[in-house]
This record gives C-alpha cells, sequence and structure tokens, in this order.
C-alpha cells in the first residue's frame, strides 16, 4: 500500500478493501447462518457497534470528549418510533427521517461543543443528552414518558419480508444498514477531509496555522456522526418495534463510549469488535451476577486507560509493528 | 522605516501601525511600526523576552492586539482570524515544532497542499487518489532532503527533521508573507545553511522576515533587520549599520556581560 | 410564604451538602487538573462507613464524623500518591474513562458487601425536631447541615487566605509549573489538598445518608450534581463552588416542588446557558 508505485511515484496508503475486509465482514453473515436462534442479540449487537462507529468519528477522529451522544441515538429511535406509532410505517424514509432529526439538533449543538475545552464538551455534550432525557420523560403524550411507545407497525422490508419473531428479517436488514454506512464511513476518513480531521486530532495548534477552518471541519463531522446515530437508533425501533427511555441518558452514552474504547478508538473496526465482544460478554455475565460485571468491567476500563494502547486494535497494532520490526532487516 | 530611500517606494507586502500587546501590565510589544516591502528578506533579533514570537503571532492572528493593525498588502487584516490570513498568504513556522504527531511526513505536507488548494474539504474520494498534491508534496519534500522519511510517523523524527518538516509545511501553502521564528534552531551547522539557501531561493515577490539568533545567518540573508528590545523596535537598519551600531552592542553584550558574572 | 421559605431553607441545605462534597473534586480539577467522575465515591464510602460504625458499634453520627473526616483524609492521601499522580498527565477522555471504570468498581463493591438496598443512618437526638424562626419552621437537622456548611468554608477560607499552605495552593493553582520553580513543594500540596477534599467529601456523605439517600449508585446517580457545581462554579474556585452548589440545590429543591413536570429540565437546561455565556465557569481562578 505505501511505498513507490510502479513508476516510480509516491503513494499515501490507499483505502482500497482488503483481503481482512472480506474476512471480518464474513463473520456477521456466518453468524445468521450458524447461530439462527441468536440473531435477535446480533441485531442489537450490530446496531450498537454502528452506534459504536458513529461515536468514534467524534472521539476518534475529531477528537471531542463527548458524554452524551445518546442523545442523537435517542432521537433518532423515537423519530422512527413516533413516525411508525402514526401510521408512518416505511422503513428508509424512516431511517432518513431520523438522520435528518438527529443531525439538525447535532448541528445545533456542535457549535458549542466545538468551540470548548475537554471539560466544557463533556458538560455540554452530558447537558444535552440529560436535558433531552428529561424532554422524553416528561412529555408523555408524545413519547409515551417512562412507557415509551410500543403500538407501532412497520411495514414489510422492501415490501416483501415482514420482521418475524426470530429476528431474521431485522438482522439482515440491521447488517445491511450497517455495512453501508461502513463504507461510507471508511470512505469519508480516508478522504482528505478526514485527513484534516485526523490532523485536529493530532495537532489542534497547527491547523488553523496551515489554513484549516477548524471550527468549521468539527461541526461537519459532529453532525455527520449524529446522524449516522440517529440511522442507529432509528434502526433499534424498526427492528424491535418499540422504543422507550432507555436509548437515551447517561448509561447508554457511558456503555457504548466503554464498548469503542476496548475496541480502540480511531480504528473503523475498534466499534465493531468493542461492541460485538462487551456485548457477548455482558449477555453472559450480566444475567449470573450484575455486581460482578460491574466490577470486571471496571477493572477492564481502568487497565485499558493505565496500559494505553488503544483498546484491542491498539494491541493488535502494537503486535503488527513488532512482528514488521523484526521481519525488516 | 526606510526613511530617506531614495529609489522609488517598493509596494508594501506586510504592515504594521502601533501594534501593541499588553498582558496584565506589561507591555509585550510596544507601538511597533513595521514594514516589510514586497520582496525582503528582512531579519528580526533581539535578546529573549524581547517579544519577537508574541510579534509574530499578533501579526499572524493567534490572539488579537491590545492597540494597533496589521496590514497585509492594502488590506487591513486585524480583525481577521488566522485561517484567513493564511489564504491570503500569510504564514508562519513555530519555534518550537508543532507538528502532527501521528501523521507521516508524506501526509502532513500532502494535507498542506490540500488546504491551500481547497481540497481538504473533499469528502467522497480516498486522498491517496489525488495524484497533483501528493506529486507535489513528494518534490517539496525532495528539494528539502526529507524524501527519505517521507513515510516516517513525525513523532518518530529526529529533531532537525522535524524542524525541516515545520519549513516544508510553511513553504506547501505558497506563502506570500512568510513568518520564520527560528528556522535553523536545532538543525545542524551545515544543514541550516542550506535550509536558508532554499529560503533565499524563493521567488523575488515572496516577502520573508525570520527571527534568528546565529548572527552569522543574519549576516549572510538578511538585507534589512530589525531590532526589538523590552518590547519595542530599538532601530532598524542594515546588517552592517545594525552590527556598528552601539546600543545593539550594548543590549547583546550587556546580556552576555551579565552571564559572565553570574 | 413561609412554605416558599421552607422551600428555600431546603434548597439551601441540599446545595450546602452538594458543596461540602463537591469541593474537593473542584480543587483537584483546580489544582491537578485532573477531572475526577469518581469523586462521589468517597462520599458513598464515607456514608457507609457511618452506616456500618452505627450498626455495629452503635457509634451516632458525632462521634463517627470525625473518624470518617480522618479515615478518609488518610485514604485520599493515599491514593493521590498511589493511583492519580501516575496518571495526573493524561488526557482528559481518558481521565473519564478512568474515573468512570473507578466508579463502576466502587459500585460493584459497595453492592457486593452491603447489597442494593438503601441504607439509613439514625439521626442523632438533639438534632430531631424543628426550631421556629422568624415565623417559619426550620428543621433542626437542616440546620445544622447549614451550620457545618459555615464552619467548613470558613475554615477553608481561613486555611486558604491565612495560611502558608494556603498561599502556596493558591500560587499552585494559578501557576503550577512556575510554583513549582519558586520552591513550592507542589507534589506535597497536592497530597493534602485531595486528602483533605476527600475527607469533607466523607463527612458530606455521612451528613447526606438522610436527605440524599444512601444506596450502591450513588456515585452515579450524583455524579451529574457533583460535575455541575465544579464546572459552573469554576474550577479550583472554593466561592465558586458554594455559591454553584446553593444554587443548584436551591433551583432542583424549589423546580420539584414548584414545578414538579418539569423536574430536573430546568437544571440542565440553566447548566447549558451558564456554560455558554461562562465557558470556564461563573468564577475563574488564575489562568
Amino acid at each position: 500500500m505505501t511505498g513507490r508505485g510502479a513508476a516510480g511515484a509516491v503513494r499515501l496508503p490507499s483505502d482500497r478493501w482488503q483481503i481482512w475486509d472480506t474476512a471480518l465482514w464474513l463473520v456477521p453473515v456466518a453468524v445468521y447462518f450458524l447461530f439462527p436462534g441468536y440473531l435477535v442479540l446480533g441485531s442489537q449487537v450490530i446496531i450498537t457497534a454502528l452506534f459504536a462507529l458513529s461515536l468514534d468519528i467524534v472521539i476518534g477522529y475529531a477528537g471531542i470528549t463527548s458524554l452524551g451522544h445518546a442523545a442523537f441515538f435517542g432521537l433518532g429511535a423515537y423519530t422512527a418510533g413516533l413516525l411508525a406509532a402514526h401510521g408512518w410505517g416505511e422503513l428508509l424514509t424512516g431511517l432518513v427521517c431520523a438522520a435528518v432529526v438527529a443531525a439538525v439538533v447535532g448541528y445545533l449543538t456542535s457549535f458549542l461543543v466545538v468551540r470548548g475545552a475537554a471539560l466544557t464538551q463533556l458538560m455540554i455534550t452530558l447537558g444535552v443528552g440529560l436535558l433531552l432525557l428529561e424532554i422524553a420523560n416528561k412529555a408523555t403524550p408524545w413519547t409515551g414518558g417512562a412507557n415509551g411507545l410500543s403500538d407501532m407497525t412497520v411495514d414489510k422490508l422492501l415490501g416483501v419480508f415482514r420482521f418475524d419473531l426470530e429476528g431474521r428479517t431485522g438482522y439482515i436488514y440491521s447488517l445491511v444498514v450497517a455495512f453501508a454506512a461502513f463504507v461510507l464511513v471508511r470512505r469519508v476518513v480516508s478522504s482528505p477531509f478526514g485527513l484534516s480531521l485526523r490532523a485536529i486530532r493530532e495537532g489542534a495548534a497547527r491547523m488553523p496555522a496551515l489554513g484549516a477552518p477548524v471550527g468549521r471541519r468539527l461541526v461537519a463531522a459532529f453532525t455527520f456522526a449524529a446522524a449516522l446515530a440517529g440511522i442507529a437508533g432509528a434502526l433499534l425501533t424498526q427492528t424491535a418495534q418499540v422504543v422507550g427511555l432507555e436509548v437515551l441518558g447517561l448509561q447508554r452514552s457511558a456503555t457504548v463510549l466503554i464498548m469503542l474504547v476496548l475496541g480502540g478508538t480511531g480504528r473503523l473496526y475498534g466499534a465493531f469488535i468493542g461492541a460485538g465482544l462487551f456485548m457477548l460478554i455482558q449477555d453472559y455475565f450480566a444475567r449470573r451476577d450484575p455486581m460482578y460485571w460491574q466490577l470486571w468491567i471496571g477493572c477492564l476500563l481502568v487497565a485499558v486507560v493505565l496500559v494505553g494502547r488503544g483498546g484491542i486494535l491498539g494491541i493488535v497494532d502494537a503486535l503488527r509493528a513488532r512482528w514488521a520490526r523484526r521481519r525488516a532487516p | 522605516m526606510t526613511a530617506g530611500a531614495a529609489a522609488e517606494p517598493r509596494p508594501v507586502a506586510l504592515r504594521t501601525e502601533g501594534l501593541c500587546k499588553r498582558w496584565g501590565v506589561v507591555y509585550v510589544n510596544d507601538r511597533i511600526d513595521l514594514t516589510l516591502p514586497v520582496g525582503a528578506r528582512h531579519a528580526l533579533i533581539g535578546p529573549n523576552g524581547a517579544g519577537k514570537t508574541t510579534l509574530v503571532n499578533l501579526l499572524t492572528g493567534l490572539y488579537p492586539p491590545t492597540a494597533g493593525r496589521v496590514l497585509l498588502g492594502d488590506t487591513d487584516v486585524t480583525r481577521l482570524a488566522m485561517h484567513e490570513r493564511v489564504k491570503r498568504g500569510l504564514v508562519r513556522t513555530f519555534q518550537i515544532n508543532t507538528l502532527f504527531p501521528g501523521l507521516t511526513v508524506l501526509e502532513s505536507v500532502v494535507l498542506a497542499i490540500c488546504e491551500r488548494t481547497g481540497v481538504a474539504r473533499r469528502w467522497a474520494r480516498s486522498v491517496a487518489r489525488f495524484d497533483a498534491p501528493i506529486a507535489e508534496a513528494a518534490a517539496l519534500l525532495d528539494r528539502l532532503g526529507l524524501g527519505s522519511v517521507a513515510h516516517t510517523v513525525t513523532r518518530n523524527l529526529p529533531y532537525g527533521k522535524q524542524r525541516l518538516l515545520e519549513i516544508a509545511l510553511a513553504l506547501a501553502l505558497r506563502p506570500k508573507v512568510l513568518l520564520l521564528d527560528e528556522p535553523a534552531s536545532g538543525i545542524p551547522a551545515g544543514d541550516s545553511t542550506e535550509v536558508f539557501e532554499v529560503i533565499a531561493a524563493l521567488p523575488g515577490d515572496v516577502t520573508v522576515l525570520f527571527i534568528e539568533h546565529d548572527m552569522e545567518l543574519v549576516f549572510r540573508f538578511a538585507q534589512r533587520v530589525a531590532v526589538l528590545v523590552d518590547g519595542r523596535l530599538l532601530t532598524e537598519g542594515t546588517p552592517a549599520e545594525i552590527a556598528a551600531d552601539p546600543r545593539v552592542r550594548d543590549v547583546y553584550l550587556g546580556e552576555t556581560a551579565s552571564e559572565k558574572l553570574g | 410564604m413561609a412554605a416558599f421559605i421552607t422551600v428555600l431553607f431546603d434548597g439551601v441545605a441540599y446545595g450546602s451538602l452538594l458543596f461540602v462534597i463537591s469541593v474537593g473534586m473542584s480543587v483537584t480539577l483546580g489544582l491537578m487538573r485532573f477531572i475526577n467522575l469518581a469523586h462521589g465515591a468517597f462520599a458513598m464510602f464515607g456514608g457507609y462507613t457511618a452506616c456500618v460504625l452505627a450498626e455495629r458499634w452503635g457509634l451516632s453520627m458525632f462521634a463517627s464524623l470525625p473518624v470518617v473526616l480522618v479515615g478518609f483524609a488518610a485514604a485520599g492521601a493515599v491514593l493521590e500518591r498511589v493511583v492519580y499522580r501516575w496518571v495526573s498527565r493524561t488526557r482528559p477522555l481518558d481521565q473519564v474513562l478512568l474515573t468512570i471504570g473507578i466508579a463502576f468498581i466502587a459500585t460493584a463493591l459497595a453492592g457486593i458487601l452491603w447489597g442494593p438496598d438503601q441504607r439509613h443512618l439514625p439521626r442523632p437526638e438533639a438534632l430531631d425536631g424543628q426550631l421556629h424562626v422568624l415565623g417559619v419552621d426550620l428543621g433542626v437537622y437542616r440546620l445544622f447541615l447549614i451550620g457545618m456548611v459555615v464552619v467548613i468554608t470558613a475554615a477553608l477560607h481561613v486555611l486558604i487566605e491565612r495560611t502558608r499552605f494556603g498561599a502556596q495552593l493558591r500560587a499552585a493553582v494559578d501557576r503550577p509549573d512556575t510554583g513549582a520553580g519558586l520552591g513550592i513543594p507542589v507534589n506535597r500540596v497536592f497530597t493534602i489538598s485531595f486528602a483533605i477534599g476527600s475527607g469533607l467529601a466523607a463527612v458530606g456523605g455521612v451528613l447526606g445518608v438522610e436527605m440524599l439517600g444512601l444506596d450502591h449508585s450513588f456515585t452515579f446517580t450524583y455524579m451529574v450534581y457533583f460535575l455541575l457545581v465544579v464546572v459552573v462554579g469554576g474550577e479550583g474556585s472554593i466561592i465558586g463552588s458554594a455559591a454553584a452548589a446553593i444554587a443548584l440545590g436551591v433551583f432542583d429543591v424549589v423546580g420539584k416542588y414548584y414545578f414538579l413536570s418539569t423536574g430536573a429540565f430546568l437544571i440542565y437546561a440553566l447548566m447549558v446557558v451558564l456554560l455558554l455565556i461562562f465557558p470556564h465557569g461563573l468564577i475563574r481562578r488564575g489562568r
């Protein structure tokens, strides 16, 4: 990928699809056939991974400290829920509406966030997230309050496939949408815009001296991430046909942050690995002993921060680098 | 001010009027009037703490002045944000390397070029497919002797190469006015002359102001020298005039003398 | 009108509690530039300690206060040396993650040790009942709370403004690097400040068992409130924290009492607005 090409020209690493990209994406496909009883959980993992991917844009690429990303997830979820509850069950327009609503709120919020220091960013994102939670909690005639919305019907996928109880349709739907989003994010991240985002994260002091309008770039990134989170939220509502307060709030924001950090920020697959491992282990442990589950997650989190290797993918990268050094003379 | 200059006045690239910056009660820059004609190669010298870097920060817009104006060409840029001044051709380097630790050398320079050409806004195509910026970046790196480390991540570069990258980033922006803050510091003596030769070889319509402590480099490459002491412009003139000026010798000798006395 | 004064009074008492607990976090943030989301855990464990002391050995709340203060101050000093100093130079995001992890651990430990139920601390008889002041009935316990906070604030003020340690602390908050250059034992200042902050938080936890409620999820329940006080009040500012805490307490109680349906909405909206107007907190210290 790097190094000199055929004509001796210097190249940058390209974003061409590689073998292990295909291999990694074959895993959820294989799951569909190998574990037909776990497809509902599988959809949730995929949706959460998409949510984590959107957070990666904020934290891993734009470098904004956010504890309120669930706000956009929740906005998308409730938008899709409200549409479906009021008779508009069409899926793709539901996704689009959710993305638009989340993007608009994200855009407005971004101005508050891009100017501040890390602590201010934290508080504002937290504040906005909690504000929305309170609104959802109190606006009972609209949102169902603490009970949420459950009386909704969604159309059949592509007019043919009904959402079945085993979750087969939901799984395929989520997987396809997540894949499309992933391809888009991958392209954006490897674009010049993506490079400038990485540079802002690495050296925000230098960027204005390069003529880059840092604020504008961050606003764009934040809005994009909000839209993606909204799509993830809408997916959840559409596949589960229910939406409640737990799509909002500190718990969800903190959890997705932990997943992302465990998997590795700034590396797109970190979101998927983190979400996958976290939710699988949680599904196993949390039912048995929620207290110990919390204890181990806490310890793991502390370990990840102290060791500072950038999560699982960070360790993988470090190992690869060491292996490459050993192979080179 | 080039008062008494006989020839017709050259167009002015950069000018300040009564530029002041106050931190608390101290005037770090005090009523600075500086004029750089187009194509000038001026040096700014002065003891440590004289306010040279602050002046550059004011010129580029890192913070607003307490009073005074900055004019780029004919335009008053005093209220403009830094990135807007860069777009108009006012570029600087930093005294302390201010780079992108996780980006490679090539990526950094490509980014600078993309910012200049407006390509940096593009989000739908991989940056590896933009041949022109990459080729331009590669050529610039070769010119500055950074070709061999093009794919090295910045944080792994030796200090001297980082300094060169600092300059490469500025040159990639095709500046009209270039402000260099101690460009040669940390670069081994032989290479620093090379760097200055690259700068001296810049087109005649590029204006350069460099802060330097190495008097040899100042004498070799500067047409005029401005001396900043305690926030004020002490004097300005050709290198020979400055060298002969007793006040300047006082300031520098005074410094060395007090160092010797401990 | 009398009802309003009572509600206001309640709010001030509530805010005072928040202040006592949060002041340590404010100092940590202003001094060590460290965001400690797990600060509430000190309060939580302080409360649990008092409960255990009361249940096992019949220690009254009055008696457990000094025990908790000293004990947790010591624990804070140890923690600062062992853990926090190691991570003091990390990025804010890492600090957030680290302290969330510690908060998880604290919550889990509390749940494992003492179960998920709410705990109670018997109120000392001397503090029962109400005082009739200027035509209004004021709870003695709440008066005691406010009184304690006034005493603590005064003590802190004297410590910070009148002692050499206080001068060193203020210098270190304003300019830590210069402070070290001037020969101020910055590390010792850090340790002592952290110890005082932890001790006070624990004391606040004891005093607040009944008013704030104590269960193993306390750290998370109140995390946002403490953050609010610190951020709105300005990192490192005692007066600012006090003002922010009282304001928060009053708004919360008044809001819940009079505008039952809006609840916490007011608080968060107020916070966002305040942060927009004062991006560095209400009273900015140094820097």
